[in-house]
């Protein structure tokens, strides 16, 4: 036995270096790489968590129906039965989480009824769209009312 | 039976507007730590979205959604939606061999509406395309990224890894629609996550919530129920680039053969 590996030493000590070496790589690799990285595919399935965990500026009509279930029942049947609070309010889940001290504004009629129904040959032609110059100006408010704007009363 | 209405409509409308995971959910979004809600598996969703081109009026509310939703930056050149306006010009009578172009223009991404610059009556016709990302099941993006930063996750969303992306912009060229930017702030890319942060909690996309005409629908293909189903089977719906085979999920009802 010693016969055959008499002139191999050399080899077992480059055999270490490689064993070292292989270690090595396997410690900086379990360093390196996160522990979710290859869960389910080529990437850190913790980022879809971290995708997941942000808080939203949108709360949503079910949330505003929560508290506001008279508007609810003023927009059931009207042209505006399918638009969203937030369409014209803005983002609200702060007021949803804090209804006392976040109070939103009122949106000015003026401009947030233009935002949708100011005259573009763009738009659907069945959209009702306003030249405001040849309507009534932007006193919406005096013959719509924003939650059911039909009939027009007056 | 003392409980007055309002008691009533706040304890069952939730359960009326919402579905079921969703009901649960909520309550956990109300108590400001939404990432303790239970019941979210990546593997029991498949999300798509649908849009529906003859009912976008332009108004540009999805685009000022998504950039207050997802903290984009306002600057005219970052958009993780926006929408165009085609204008397909009269057929040129003495040159009916010659492909009509069609002019597109986005003022900052539709983000303060869309100013008339055209005339009725002179037979060009005239339309709204909002534009996201379209969440390929096959994405170019995710197939050059370098180091697994952006990548598609079981349930079918295109998502980015930030930590992860060295900014090297090669899915930013590779996408063919367009859908991705670097942000300067971080350096690295930036893109529609389909709200990820809301759709995995039981609510729609802010653009969804924010579109006055319902021009947007969010769906999750592996609920059987989801209307979406219904609305794949009985309309013409097409994506864009076909010839590509990435796979879009992003599904246009009444789209123009000039829009690309």
């Amino acid at each position: 036995m010693r016969e055959l590996f008499r002139d191999a030493e050399h080899l077992f000590r480059l055999a270490g270096v490689f064993v070292a070496l292989f270690v090595a790589f396997l410690v900086v690799r379990a360093v390196l790489i996160p522990k979710s990285f290859g869960d389910y595919g080529h990437y850190r399935a913790a980022a879809l968590g971290e995708a997941r965990d942000r808080g939203v500026a949108f709360a949503g009509r079910a949330a505003c129906l929560d508290c506001h279930e008279d508007v609810g029942t003023a927009k059931a049947g009207g042209k505006h039965a399918g638009v969203g609070c937030e369409a014209c309010h803005g983002p609200l889940a702060a007021h949803v989480a804090d209804p006392a001290t976040v109070v939103p504004q009122k949106p000015d009629p003026a401009a947030v009824c233009l935002v949708c129904h100011v005259q573009n040959l763009a738009k659907p032609k069945g959209f009702p769209q306003i030249e405001p110059k040849e309507h009534y100006g932007d006193a919406c408010g005096a013959c719509h009312k924003p939650h059911a704007p039909l009939p027009v009363e007056g | 039976m003392d409980q007055g209405r309002r008691d009533f409509l706040e304890k069952t409308g939730k359960y009326v507007l919402l579905f079921g995971a969703a009901t649960k959910a909520w309550d956990f979004i109300l108590a400001g730590n939404p990432e303790a809600a239970p019941g979210y598996d990546v593997t029991r969703h498949w999300w798509a979205f649908y849009i529906d081109i003859e009912k976008c009026i332009g108004c540009g509310n999805c685009v000022r959604a998504c950039k207050a939703e997802n903290d984009v930056l306002r600057e005219p050149f970052y958009f993780r939606t926006w929408v165009e306006r085609y204008h397909i010009p009269p057929p040129d009578l003495a040159n009916l061999g010659e492909e009509l172009q069609p002019i597109v223009d986005s003022p900052n991404g539709g983000y303060d509406g869309f100013p008339e610059r055209y005339r009725d009556g002179d037979g060009s016709k005239s339309f709204f395309v909002p534009k996201m990302c379209n969440h390929c099941t096959d994405s170019p993006c995710t197939q050059v990224c370098p180091v697994g930063a952006t990548f598609d996750t079981p349930d079918g969303v295109v998502l980015v890894d930030k930590t992860y992306c060295l900014g090297c912009r090669y899915c930013v060229q590779a996408c063919p629609y367009g859908c991705r930017y670097i942000d300067p702030r971080t350096h690295t890319v930036d893109k529609c996550t389909l709200c990820y942060h809301r759709i995995t909690k039981g609510l729609t996309t802010a653009c969804c919530e924010a579109c006055p005409t319902g021009a947007r629908l969010l769906g999750d293909l592996k609920d059987p129920k989801d209307p979406l189903h219904e609305l794949l089977r009985t309309q013409k719906v097409q994506v864009l680039k076909p010839h590509l085979a990435t796979g879009a999920k992003l599904h246009y009802k009444g789209l123009d053969g000039a829009v690309r």
